[in-house]
């Protein structure tokens, strides 16, 4: 269990977290999704102790992560693949961190079978593609048999198969009741083996929910509705919480918040004509992009046409 | 990359049944400073470069001492300058030079070797972020620091004092009866054997740098020059007698105060030498520990 209080992080003059409070729950695998910038690897920098908050609180199992005395036993980190000096075997490599925490040297290997790395155990750390120091940085994780597993976009720069592997790892600890915290700036990525999510943006909590939610939400969002009288109908189903969107064509509504059958009952009630009566469902990326629009750093400025009919077409 | 193919489809997507994995238990995984320690060991000796700079150091040590030696006794000739006659002995740099500082002649190169691999065993963690992976380990972080301080300086005295005796020994052989000494006579086993303590402080010193300022080109710059180029400066620099109050206490100078035979009057007494030394040296690492403690990393 990892318990973020109302922690904030500035850099100078810089905001990277800003009062954000979440749980990651025990034995489930947590997916920690956000925009490139939004102060993932910050926090999780933050709850190993790496970085300090500027204000705010972060408790391991009930703990601080510095008063943990085995914290590779607690939390089993991946942070970057690549942090391992590269004139050092894989395998001296673990070694030299299992001997910190007195983990035996046999659990080294049997880690190493784990990640598939057996057969270049010997080599220099150096000499691996990104496939490969991410399998190293996961048997580091790992290694400490940890109840929390914590890793930083484990899946980037990865080929499909290695993906595929990642997937497997997750549901495997998970399964073995860990606890899994993992980040990912791809809803697609994260929502294949995530049961739930902590969304963040600009530092802050966007949304906290089950994959299984954002899924329903994704689905039915929108209706579109072409009519020759759209105007009138838009005024016949006004209401609040109901959101009407007009594009360049004028016969067509796009709308939120009413469901198909509703709407076509009140053209009936009013005599309106309608030509389509569409449910639209979007996509998980749709709906998370929707969800982070207003935090991402850099958005794409699209011209405003080009935006609307982009979603019309979803 | 052909191979992890070829082994991660055989591992890939299920992990091994949970009966074939240690479960560890955690009353026996306290992270200790021992533990550390021998972690730091490990890192030490699995790096080759590194392994190879110490040799390289021994190489100098000895390599340089038997070389002046030779030159001194006239068995290697120095290159004369064309038309200066047969005169070479008079001419000879060394040949009134002290026997013992004959032999340790290595020691100011060397003291370039183990000062970079002291930042090195540092700043190269910084330098690749695995910085992160210890910390994350060693939480409270100073044992890493204090675990680099002693496997770096124990290893150090240990081949630098063997190997500033070997010098010692060659050299005094290749001098002769009639100009070489012993280390039974006055202040000899001193500077020799401090000669090689002197080396694993420098070790200390780099790493004290080298953990305050993080990046492996400034670091390696202030090495050099507060060994090589302060000492030098502040004699042009400095009037003389602020200079003869200052530049004792430098840490290349306090450090000739005990590896020389006979301290030059300029320089402190054998014994406030080491001691000053040795401050310089607990001055630093506190320094470095209580920005360790404090930075984000």
């Amino acid at each position: 269990m990892i318990v973020i209080d109302h922690v904030s992080k500035h850099y100078g003059r810089q905001t990277a977290v800003d009062d954000l409070s979440f749980e990651v729950k025990p034995g489930v695998v947590t997916g920690f999704l956000g925009p490139n910038g939004a102060g993932k690897s910050t926090t999780m920098r933050m709850i190993i102790g790496l970085d300090r908050p500027s204000s705010g609180q972060i408790t391991v199992n009930g703990r601080r992560y510095a008063d943990l005395g085995a914290p590779l036993h607690e939390v089993g980190a991946l942070l970057e693949a690549k942090a391992v000096h590269p004139g050092r075997s894989a395998r001296d490599h673990l070694v030299a961190v299992a001997t910190t925490t007195g983990i035996p040297i046999k659990r080294v290997d049997e880690t190493l079978d784990m990640v598939g790395l057996t057969s270049v155990a010997n080599r220099r750390a150096g000499t691996f593609s990104l496939g490969m120091s991410q399998r190293l940085g996961i048997a580091g994780a790992l290694l400490g048999d940890p109840e929390i597993v914590m890793l930083d976009e484990p899946v980037n720069g990865l080929d499909p198969e290695g993906i595929l592997w990642i997937r497997g790892l997750l549901a495997e600890l998970a399964a073995q009741s860990r606890t899994v915290f993992v980040s990912s700036h791809l809803i697609t990525e994260i929502s294949a083996v995530a049961e739930h999510l902590v969304i963040i943006g600009r530092g802050r909590l966007i949304a906290e929910l089950p994959v299984a939610e954002l899924a329903a939400g994704a689905a039915g969002r929108s209706v579109l509705v072409r009519s020759p009288d759209a105007a009138r109908l838009a005024d016949a189903i006004r209401a609040d919480g109901v959101d009407i969107r007009t594009g360049a064509d004028a016969e067509l509504l796009e709308v939120t918040g009413l469901e198909a059958r509703v709407i076509g009952r009140r053209a009936a009630e009013a005599g309106i004509v309608l030509y389509e009566l569409t449910p639209t469902s979007v996509s998980m990326e749709q709906a998370f992009m929707d969800l982070t629009r207003d935090a991402v750093d850099y958005p794409a400025h699209l011209a405003p046409e080009l935006a609307q009919s982009d979603r019309s077409a979803a | 990359m052909s191979i992890i193919e070829e082994s991660g489809t055989s591992t890939a997507v299920s992990a091994p049944p949970p009966g074939r994995i240690t479960r560890l238990d955690s009353s026996s995984l306290k992270v200790t400073q021992w533990r550390v320690i021998r972690s730091e060991w490990i890192k030490l000796r699995t790096v080759r470069s590194w392994l190879v700079m110490i040799g390289a150091a021994v190489v100098v040590v000895v390599g340089m001492g038997a070389l002046a030696a030779a030159v001194a006794s006239g068995a290697v000739t120095a290159p004369t300058p064309p038309g200066a006659g047969g005169a070479a002995n008079e001419r000879n740099p060394f040949a009134s030079t002290d026997p013992t500082a004959l032999s340790m002649a290595g020691v100011t190169l060397a003291q370039l070797i183990v000062g970079v691999l002291g930042v090195l065993f540092v700043s190269n963690e910084y330098a690749n972020g695995s910085i992160r992976n210890w910390f994350g380990a060693v939480p409270r972080r100073l044992p890493v620091l204090w675990g680099k301080a002693v496997v770096l300086t124990v290893t150090l005295a240990v081949v630098m004092v063997l190997a500033c005796l070997a010098a010692f020994l060659l050299g005094q052989a290749i001098l002769g009866d009639d100009t070489s000494t012993t280390l039974a006579a006055d202040g000899v086993l001193r500077a020799v054997v401090g000669s090689g303590l002197y080396l694993a402080g420098i070790g200390l010193f780099g790493i004290a740098i080298g953990a305050l300022l993080r990046n492996t080109a400034g670091a390696i710059a202030v090495v050099v020059a507060s060994l090589l180029i302060i000492p030098g400066l502040i004699g042009l620099i400095l009037p003389d007698s602020w200079n003869q109050n200052v530049s004792p206490y430098l840490p290349s100078t306090a450090g000739q105060a005990f590896t020389t035979v006979h301290p030059a009057d300029t320089l402190l007494s054998s014994g406030a030498g080491a001691a000053v030394f040795v401050g310089w040296l607990v001055v630093l690492l506190a320094g470095a520990a209580v920005l360790i403690r404090r930075r984000d990393t």
